[in-house]
């Protein structure tokens, strides 16, 4: 099986940026990609597919986004698998690699999304009508449950926006760069109890892109994509529509989140041990927490302690969300995927600044989305 | 008892108090609302079922902003309750206070919504604890 490398990365920073129009940020993160990735003006497309993460762009997004580019002429295609739709998309692309199609695939996702509460045509009408249609609430069940069945505190919540707001501080790339504190967090206002506001990331607006090549380029240093998995819920597992039966695993049915990262383990040939840094989906503070238990990091009722122990901080034996998650960075659905590859490929090749965990040799990404869509990739140099 | 629209036809009915779902004949499970296939096997024969109008809490919050395309008011509660078919029901609650404890008894009733934006007045379901209902 051919093997696949990250040849470039790019990123536009996540935030609010009135003026730009979301191809404004796609061409921003492609072209930086392109520049890493050493494709030059004379090489074009400089890859022979492209596939663009997005939820809220439209028709053509990506190929309005390489039509500015003078980069067309190849299959461009958009995919869509809510919050996990830019991990849909690296899976897709190499996947392509692997089978021997493609020599190099752009990955790109970007998003700019409208402020407050994310309508969803997920939800028939007579939901949003009913009021059962409000995406925090749904959340707030889930963390409920969680702190009910893993004695978990709201004081537990408020450490994981601590410490993600903590590495946001030092990320130029991210909405939210200041810290915060335990007071601050309980102290904001109140969403949907348990969560208060600065327990909800924001959404928000930004893209990332990442080249990637089949493996052997000799380029020293290179990040090896290792795996690149989707994976959607078996029937039941969800809190949702006309199977509500939990959105945290206390049903005996695998969640998506599980069973895409057993499936990206295997292929990897490693396990949850091997993991030196994380980024995972941080769309609230308690969906944080139990994506370390769903992936495997973290023994289920373990989480407490390994907040309070800093295991899971920069400077702790795995830190977690390094790059400050979506608590800080803010959620653009489409980029958030590609947003942590691109933090992880950082850290990997040792030029993450003062975000860097030292020595990090092997890195997973976590994202789970509407439906459920769970995308967990593995990256290692 | 409301004599407003319901916001969707075929889900509840209003007389008395019911959620429409339906079992599954081949694996057994409940759904709501009501699908042509049952949504944990696939299997096409599903049997209609008034569903018991009594349940146990397992979740619940209060909206206090109001989400996309909502025409009650805020605040209201929001939630899921377990009925005795062995379902989960994702529902809208009567607003939650401190008192309210995981697997409390609930009880079915119908209320006015609000009203669509040409004034037409809708009614939905939700579950209230057992000594509030009516």
């Amino acid at each position: 099986v051919t093997a696949v490398e990250i040849a470039g990365i790019g990123i536009h920073p996540f935030g609010r940026f009135d003026g730009m129009t979301v191809t404004d940020m796609g061409v921003h993160a492609v072209r930086a990609a392109l520049v890493d990735a050493e494709i030059g003006a004379t090489d074009r497309p400089g890859f022979q597919a492209a596939f663009c993460g997005t939820a809220y762009s439209g028709v053509a997004a990506g190929h309005k986004v390489l039509g500015a580019l003078a980069r067309t002429g190849i299959p461009i295609v958009d995919v869509e698998a809510g919050c996990a739709s830019g991990g849909a998309a690296l899976g897709l692309a190499a996947a392509a690699i692997r089978a021997g199609q493609y020599d190099a695939v752009l990955v790109f996702g970007m998003e700019k999304m409208p402020k407050g509460i994310i309508r969803s045509s997920f939800f028939e009408p007579w939901r949003e009508e009913s009021g059962l249609a409000a995406t925090p609430a749904y959340f707030a069940l889930r963390a409920q449950r969680l702190m009910r069945e893993r004695g978990i505190t709201k004081q537990d919540l408020a450490r994981v926006v601590v410490k993600n707001r903590a590495h946001g501080a030092l990320n130029p790339d991210a909405m939210y760069q200041s810290e915060t504190t335990v007071e601050a967090v309980l102290g904001s206002r109140m969403v949907c109890d348990p969560l208060h506001l600065f327990m909800l990331c924001s959404p928000n607006e930004g893209a990332a892109a990442v080249v990637l090549r089949r493996a052997g380029s000799g380029r020293a240093g290179a990040v090896h994509l290792n795996a690149a998995v989707l994976c959607s819920h078996l029937p039941g597992s969800v809190l949702g529509e006309a199977t509500p039966l939990a959105g945290i695993d206390d049903t005996a049915i695998t969640p998506p989140t599980t069973l895409a990262a057993d499936a990206a383990y295997a292929e990897a040939g490693i396990g949850p041990s091997d993991v030196d840094v994380a980024e995972c989906q941080d769309t609230d503070a308690a969906r944080e927490l139990l994506g370390w238990e769903e992936l495997g990091l973290c023994a289920p009722g373990d989480q407490a302690g390994v907040l309070a122990s800093g295991a899971a901080s920069l400077g702790g034996a795995r830190p977690m969300n390094p790059s400050g998650g979506l608590l800080s960075k803010g959620e653009p659905l489409g980029a958030s995927a590609l947003g942590q590859v691109v933090e992880l490929t950082r850290q990997l090749r040792g030029t993450a600044g003062r975000r860097q965990v030292e020595g990090a040799r092997v890195a997973l990404a976590h994202t789970v989305g509407r439906g459920a869509n769970a995308s967990v990739t593995i990256l290692s140099r | 008892v409301s004599t407003a629209r319901p916001v969707v036809e075929g889900v509840f009915a209003a007389e008395p108090p019911t959620l429409l779902g339906a079992r599954c004949s081949g694996c057994g499970e409940h759904h709501f609302p009501r699908l042509e296939q049952c949504p944990y096997c696939g299997h096409e024969a599903v049997v209609p079922v008034a569903l018991s109008s009594t349940g146990t809490l397992w979740g619940w919050t209060t909206v206090l902003t109001p989400p996309p395309g909502y025409l009650g008011t805020v605040p209201y509660g929001f939630g899921v309750v377990e009925l005795p078919e062995g379902i989960r029901v994702i529902t809208r609650l009567s607003v939650p206070d401190e008192s309210w404890t995981f697997g409390q008894p609930m009880q079915l009733r119908i209320v006015e919504l609000g009203s669509t934006a040409d004034g037409e007045p809708v009614s939905t379901w939700e579950f209230t604890t057992l000594e509030s209902a009516p």
